[in-house]
């Protein structure tokens, strides 16, 4: 068993990072995710596993940053939170559109615009459905524990190279900034050249007499070989869909109700569920870990069983709109969610189930 | 077991790391633990406050409504964190700086006043810990061997020679907390 530890989400994002063998990270400082860089820095990886921590001149800068370190090959990742992770955009898209794999993690905060700096899942739109220009996805992972901020790491870097594409870590600023229990991994050694040339044979790592150049970009200008190109992205995204869906089923085998909410509003459901049940009101949970793909299956079977679904997040109500398209039956699917950096309270959640779905 | 705990008083009064500690401790006594500060606008304004769970099962939201025990150590906290107790719950507050004091009856009430004590053992920091030792006191959700071994683990190595400190108050915070009559 590894490394018992008492951490903040944040934290446990770089440690893990330590751990994974991360080539390199590049960040610019946003409440409510600061801690990711401030930790980066006080353990100094740069001195025992080589690991490059930059502070970028703004994120902007960070995310090109990344860009240039993974089409070396590299293990590079940002983070940010909300109004930084709008300014990565173009980045992402780019990346998207030139397959290199990276990981962003995204501490969301309440918007729009600089909004503030309390927890928020308004983020949900910008994240699973493109957030940049053109047709591209990443693989977004939701992480509900701080166990799982630092496990989605490694997770997430080895979706990222599998499927040569950007992954998104997304939590919030309730995840980001609580401490819980968390068991570290070992070490995991950084690549080395030859290990990066065999694993990552398209990558720029210098070309030799053997081989055509490798070139990396996401510019075509010819439209016939761009459509190609968008083919065989949206190919890659349908094997994305078949095969990596994750979920977690919570108290559903009685369940005549389902809440699906992932994060932090996850366990705000969990304890509206246990709330419920004193009272009677048989719920059960469905939490996506990953939002994209989404698990549109899980909760299509789950709505032949139960009468009505609960979506709970901290926003207006954007997942909704996925478990609607799951769903065929005229279920009745609702949403609830405060907004803004409010949270809303177990009590809320279950008073918001038996308004919308047992009574409405 | 489950213990849902909120803290509060003003910026530096040690709540976070109360909070910390306690839960460092749970870990000890290989409970579930949890712990949320507030880090808002609020916190900007001078006060601070932690939720705190300890628990044998896996915990739900760390965010609640209504606690098991509040920690109160200022005015401001004592007005917004009371009616939050429930009923049979229990409250902890220091009097130094209250003029309207807790009024629940259906509450345990406890007083401790760990401020005027530590200015009189002259263990200004270590305020927090005596208003810890009076928690524990009144209601040992871990034992004081675990709550050392938290310490240990929280504290960083160039303050261990503050813990035989720290360790005195708790047992003096054990030894000055006291039922206030009537709740």
């Amino acid at each position: 068993m590894g490394e018992l530890k008492l951490m903040k989400g944040n934290e446990a994002i770089a440690e893990a990072a330590i751990r994974a063998g991360v080539d390199a990270y590049f960040g610019y400082p946003i409440t409510p995710q600061s801690e990711v860089i401030e930790y980066l820095m006080v353990e100094k990886p740069y001195e025992t596993t080589g690991m490059v921590v930059l502070q970028a001149e703004s994120e902007i800068a960070a995310i090109n940053m990344v860009y240039g370190a993974a089409a070396s090959g590299k293990k590079a990742m940002t983070s940010s939170s909300s109004p930084g992770i709008s300014l990565k955009q173009e980045g992402i898209s780019y990346m998207a559109g030139a397959e290199l794999p990276c990981l962003i993690a995204n501490v969301v905060r309440g918007g729009p615009g600089l909004g503030t700096i309390q927890p928020s899942q308004a983020d949900y739109f910008q994240a699973t459905k493109g957030g940049g220009h053109g047709d591209y996805h990443m693989i977004v992972l939701a992480p509900a524990s701080v166990q799982e901020m630092a496990d989605f790491v490694s997770k997430g870097f080895d979706l990222a190279f599998k499927y040569r594409t950007p992954v998104m870590i997304l939590s919030d600023g309730l995840i980001g900034q609580m401490m819980e229990k968390v068991i570290l991994s070992e070490h995991t050694p950084r690549w080395t050249d030859e290990e990066i040339i065999k694993l990552s044979p398209w990558a720029t790592t210098g070309k030799p007499a053997s081989r055509e150049r490798n070139i990396i970009t996401s510019l075509d200008l010819d439209p016939y070989r761009q459509e190609e190109h968008n083919i065989h992205l949206q190919k890659k995204y349908k094997e994305i869909r078949e095969k990596e869906v994750e979920y977690e089923e919570i108290m559903c085998e009685d369940a005549e109700y389902l809440f699906v909410a992932y994060g932090s509003s996850s366990r705000i459901a969990q304890k509206a569920i246990k709330l419920g049940r004193e009272k009677g009101i048989k719920a059960g949970l469905l939490r996506p870990i990953t939002l994209y793909p989404f698990p549109s299956e899980a909760i299509r079977r789950l709505s032949q069983q139960v009468k009505g679904i609960l979506s709970l997040e901290m926003s207006a109500g954007q997942m909704i709109e996925d478990i609607r398209l799951s769903v065929d039956c005229e279920m009745k699917v609702e949403h609830f969610g405060r907004m803004g950096g409010v949270i809303h309270s177990p009590a809320e959640a279950l008073q918001a189930l038996e308004e919308k779905i047992i009574g409405g | 077991m489950t213990e849902e705990i909120i803290i509060a008083g003003f910026g530096g009064q040690g709540v976070l790391s109360m909070g910390k500690i306690l839960a460092y401790s749970g870990i000890m006594q290989e409970q579930e633990v949890s712990w949320m500060p507030s880090y808002g606008p609020e916190m900007r304004g001078g006060t601070a406050n932690v939720t705190v769970i300890l628990s044998d099962e896996r915990i739900s939201s760390p965010i609640l409504t209504e606690y098991d025990t509040a920690i109160i150590l200022n005015q401001q906290s004592l007005d917004k964190f009371e009616k939050a107790v429930k009923p049979g719950g229990l409250l902890i507050y220091d009097g130094n700086g209250i003029s309207h004091h807790p009024e629940r009856k259906d509450i345990r009430i406890y007083r401790v006043d760990a401020a005027d004590e530590a200015g009189k053992l002259g263990l200004a920091k270590i305020f927090n810990m005596i208003v810890l030792g009076g928690y524990l006191k009144v209601n040992p959700v871990v034992e004081l061997d675990n709550v050392i071994k938290g310490l240990k683990k929280s504290l960083p190595q160039r303050y261990h020679h503050m813990i035989p400190d720290n360790e005195k108050a708790i047992m003096r915070g054990m030894e000055i907390i006291y039922p206030v009559k009537g709740s």
